[in-house]
C-alpha cells in the first residue's frame, strides 16, 4: 500500500518551515518531493532600499546560525566594488569570528543529528560545549548570535591580550571534547547503525548535482573555497580540507567534526600571527559603478554573492546564493530511497538553512491542492486591481 | 469488612492511589536520573528536587482541552486509555509483594500467576497499536504498524527470559519463584543472561530508547499517541508509569530474589529493587540512539531470542545436575 506522509511545512524534526512530501510503502521510501516557498521574505529586494553601510547588518540577519557568513560575503563584495583594502589586523579579527562561527554551527548541527536520530545524550553534551565558543564570541563582539563585527573597511571591535588567551583557552577545551565526539560518533554502536550508509550520494552525483559544503566533501570532493580561491588571509594559515569517501550520512558528521578541528587549529594560528596596526580604513560612501561576485566558504558549504553597483548609495542588485541551495538538488536524489527513520537525518544531513534560501512563493489552493507560481507583474495586478475602487484614505483621522 | 477491605485493597494500597504516587515517583525518578546522566538537572521547581512535576504534568494534561477527530471510532478511542490503565493496575495487583501468603495460593497469588502477568503486560502494546490505528492519522498508523511489528520482535526473547528462572524454581507462581531464590541466592547467577535479555525486552517493551521508535517525534510525530490529547493522553501516560512499575518489579521478582521481609521491610525490597531496574533502564536510555525498526527486528532476532535460549539450555542443564 502505497501512501504519502506529509513532513512538514510543520513537524518536529524540522526547524523551519519547508514541506517534504514523502510517499512511502509500508516503512520504505518510494519517492520524495520537495516544496518551497514558506519562508520568503524578499530581503534581496530590501536591499536595493538600504544603503551600503545599513545592508551589513541586513545581510547578517538573512541567516540566524551563519550570520557572519553572509555579512562577510557581501563585506567582501562591497570592499572590492569600493577598491579598498582593509587592515590585516581587522582580517585576521574578522575570519577568526568567521572560525569561530564555523565552530558553532558544526557543533550545533552535530547537537542536531543526535536528537534526530534519538540521541539526546549526544544532543545535550554537544549543546553544553556550544555554550563555551558562544561565550568567546560574545566575548569579542559583544553578541552570541549576530556579531556585528564586520563593518566595509574593516571590523568594529579590536581584540586585547586578555581576550587572545580567554580564546586560546577556551579552543584546548574545545578541541579534547571535539575528539571525544569524533570517537563517539563513529564507535557508539547504535549511533552508528543509524548513520552508516544512509543517504547514499556517490562522488559523480554529488559533482553532477552541484553539492556543495560538507555533503560535498563527504563524497569525496575536496572542494572549499578557502584552499582553491584563498581571499584573505586563508594563504598564510596552515589547514587541510577535511574529506570523507563513505558518501553518507556518517561521512558527513565525520566531515563535520574534523572541519571544526581544523578551525581549532586555524583559530590558534591567527591568535599567535594577529599582526599590530589600525582595525579599520575610512570607506567611501558611494563605490564606482561595477558588479563583483564574492565567495566564501560558509559552514555550510560555499556562499556566493553577487552585487551590482551604479554608483549610488544602495545597490542596484544583491542577489544571494546560500549553500542549502545548492544542496537541494542532491537532498531530493538522497531521500529517494531509504526508510522513514531516515528522512530527517538525510534531511538534516545538509544543514539547511531554509530561510537564507527562499527566492519564491508558491500558492496552494487549501481545498484542491493545486499550486501556482505567481510572478512579480501578476502580483502587481492583483493589487492594483483590489485596491481599484478601494476609497483613497487621504482624510485619515488619527486616534491620538 | 470484606467489602470494606477489598476496596481499600483496590483503590489505597497496592491499588490505585499507591500506583499513581509510586508511579509518578518512578518518573520523577527515571527523568531526574536521565537529565543527569546528560547533565542536565531535570525537574527542579515543583515540590521537593522537583519530585512533584509528573503529578503537576498530569494535573496539567486533565486540565487541558480534549479533542477526539471526527473520523475516528468515538467509543472505541475515549475507552482505550482506561482499559489501558486498568489491565496494568490489574497486573501491578499480581506482584508477591502485597498481600500473598506462601503456603495458601489466594486470587492475587496462584500458581501460573506469572503467565497472567506476562499475558497482562502483553496488552497495553495491543492497545497502542489499536489507539493509533483507530486513530486514522497516517503518522499514528505508522507508529501502530511499528507498535506491532516490534512485539513480534521483542516478546518472545522475553517470555523465554522471565520463564527459564521459573523451569529453574520448578513453580509458575512468582511467590514460590522468589523465595526458592531467597533460599539458594547464588543461583541468581546461572540467570544473569536471561535478566541481561529481560531488561533489554522490557526496555522495547516500554518504547524507550534505543526502541522509542512508535513514537519517534523527529520522525512520525507523536507516533500512536498523535491524536490523543487532555484527559486521556493524562491516562496514557499513568499508564506508562504504571507498566514502568510492574515490568520492573516482575524483573525484580524472578531475577533479584523478590522481595523478603514481610509487610515492611518486603515493602522497602520492593522500593530498592525496583528503582535499581529503572536505573539501568535509564543508562541504557542514555547511552544509545534510536535504532531503525528494522534494525531492532534483526538484533532481537540474531541476538536476543538465541541468547534467551542459551539462558534456557543452561537452566535445563543445570536443573539435571541439581536434582
Amino acid at each position: 500500500m502505497k501512501f504519502q506522509i506529509p513532513i512538514g511545512p510543520q513537524h518536529p524534526a524540522l526547524k523551519e518551515p519547508l514541506g517534504l512530501k514523502m510517499t512511502i510503502e509500508g516503512e520504505v521510501i518510494r519517492d520524495a518531493d520537495i516544496r518551497l516557498g514558506y519562508n520568503h521574505r524578499g530581503i534581496e529586494k530590501v536591499a536595493e532600499q538600504k544603503n551600503w553601510i545599513q545592508n551589513i547588518y541586513l545581510m547578517e540577519r538573512i541567516c540566524g546560525i551563519c550570520s557572519h557568513s553572509h555579512a562577510t560575503c557581501y563585506v567582501q563584495g562591497a570592499e572590492k566594488l569600493m577598491g579598498i583594502m582593509p587592515p590585516a589586523r581587522a582580517l585576521y579579527i574578522r575570519y577568526m569570528v568567521s572560525e569561530l562561527e564555523r565552530v558553532h554551527s558544526h557543533l550545533l548541527w552535530l547537537g542536531v543529528a543526535g536528537h534526530e536520530a534519538g540521541f539526546d545524550s549526544f544532543f545535550m553534551y554537544v549543546w553544553r560545549d556550544r555554550e563555551i565558543v558562544m561565550d568567546l564570541l560574545e566575548l569579542i563582539s559583544g553578541n552570541r548570535v549576530h556579531y556585528a563585527i564586520n563593518t566595509i573597511g574593516g571590523v568594529r571591535r579590536d581584540l586585547d591580550e586578555s581576550q587572545k588567551t580567554k580564546i586560546l583557552e577556551g579552543i584546548k577545551t574545545l578541541q579534547k571534547r571535539s575528539e571525544y565526539y569524533l570517537y563517539i560518533g563513529v564507535n557508539e554502536p547504535s549511533f552508528v547503525a543509524r548513520l552508516a550508509g544512509v543517504g547514499y550520494l556517490s562522488k559523480e552525483q554529488a559533482m553532477k548535482l552541484c553539492a556543495t559544503g560538507p555533503t560535498a566533501k563527504a563524497s569525496g570532493i575536496d572542494r572549499d573555497v578557502r584552499k582553491e580561491d584563498p581571499y584573505a588571509v586563508y594563504d598564510e594559515l596552515e589547514f587541510d580540507i577535511a574529506v570523507a569517501d563513505t558518501c553518507d550520512v556518517l561521512g558527513r558528521t565525520v566531515v563535520r567534526i574534523k572541519e571544526i578541528l581544523q578551525s581549532y587549529t586555524m583559530i590558534e594560528q591567527m591568535v599567535k600571527k594577529l599582526p599590530v596596526g589600525d582595525i579599520t580604513v575610512k570607506a567611501p560612501r558611494r563605490p564606482k559603478p561595477g558588479e563583483v561576485v564574492a565567495r566564501y566558504e560558509a559552514p555550510r558549504g560555499e556562499n556566493i554573492h553577487y552585487i551590482k553597483s551604479n554608483g549610488s548609495d544602495r545597490p542596484e542588485r544583491l542577489k544571494v546564493r546560500a549553500p542549502t541551495l545548492a544542496n537541494y538538488a542532491a537532498t531530493i536524489e538522497m531521500l529517494k530511497s531509504g526508510f522513514i527513520a531516515d528522512i530527517p537525518l538525510i534531511f538534516a544531513a545538509i544543514d539547511p538553512c531554509i530561510c537564507c534560501a527562499e527566492r519564491s512563493v508558491v500558492l496552494v489552493d487549501a481545498s484542491s491542492g493545486a499550486e501556482k507560481t505567481v510572478p512579480m507583474s501578476e502580483l502587481r495586478r492583483l493589487g492594483i486591481e483590489r485596491h481599484k475602487n478601494s476609497p483613497i484614505k487621504r482624510n485619515l483621522a488619527w486616534l491620538y | 469488612m470484606a467489602v470494606l477491605r477489598t476496596l481499600l485493597y483496590l483503590f489505597i494500597y497496592p491499588g490505585l492511589l499507591f500506583l499513581f504516587i509510586y508511579g509518578t515517583f518512578c518518573e520523577w525518578f527515571d527523568r531526574k536520573v536521565y537529565a543527569r546522566f546528560q547533565n542536565r538537572m531535570g525537574p527542579t521547581q515543583t515540590g521537593k528536587f522537583g519530585i512533584l512535576q509528573p503529578v503537576a504534568d498530569f494535573i496539567k494534561l486533565l486540565a487541558k482541552e480534549d479533542v477526539v477527530p471526527d473520523a475516528v471510532d468515538k467509543s472505541l478511542f475515549s475507552a482505550l486509555p482506561a482499559v489501558g490503565l486498568a489491565v496494568v493496575s490489574v497486573a501491578a495487583l499480581l506482584l508477591p509483594v502485597w498481600n500473598f501468603d506462601l503456603n495458601v495460593p489466594g486470587p492475587t497469588s496462584f500458581s501460573g500467576d506469572l503467565i497472567v502477568l506476562l499475558y497482562l503486560l502483553t496488552l497495553p502494546t495491543l492497545i497502542f497499536f489499536l489507539a493509533g490505528w483507530s486513530s486514522t492519522n497516517l503518522f499514528s498508523t505508522v507508529g501502530a504498524a511499528r507498535v506491532i511489528t516490534m512485539l513480534f520482535a521483542y516478546e518472545v526473547p522475553l517470555f523465554l527470559a522471565v520463564l527459564s528462572p521459573a523451569i529453574l524454581a520448578g513453580s509458575w507462581r512468582l511467590a514460590e519463584i522468589a523465595a526458592f531464590y531467597q533460599h539458594r541466592p547464588l543461583l541468581l547467577l546461572p540467570n544473569l543472561i536471561g535478566f541481561f535479555v529481560a531488561i533489554i525486552a522490557v526496555q522495547a517493551k516500554l518504547e524507550r530508547t534505543p526502541f522509542d521508535i512508535p513514537h519517534a517525534e523527529t520522525e512520525i510525530v507523536g507516533g500512536t499517541l498523535t491524536e490523543y490529547s487532555g484527559k486521556k493522553l493524562a491516562l496514557f501516560r499513568l499508564m506508562l508509569d504504571i507498566e514502568l512499575v510492574v515490568s520492573s518489579g516482575l524483573l525484580a521478582a524472578v531475577f533479584l530474589g523478590g522481595f523478603p521481609g514481610g509487610a515492611i521491610l518486603g515493602f522497602i525490597n520492593f522500593v530498592i529493587k525496583t528503582l535499581f531496574i529503572i536505573l539501568i533502564l535509564s543508562l541504557l536510555k542514555a547511552m544509545t540512539s534510536r535504532i531503525r525498526i528494522d534494525q531492532v527486528v534483526a538484533f532481537s532476532w540474531k541476538y536476543l531470542a538465541p541468547l534467551a535460549l542459551v539462558q534456557l539450555l543452561i537452566v535445563i542443564i543445570l536443573k539435571g545436575v541439581l536434582t
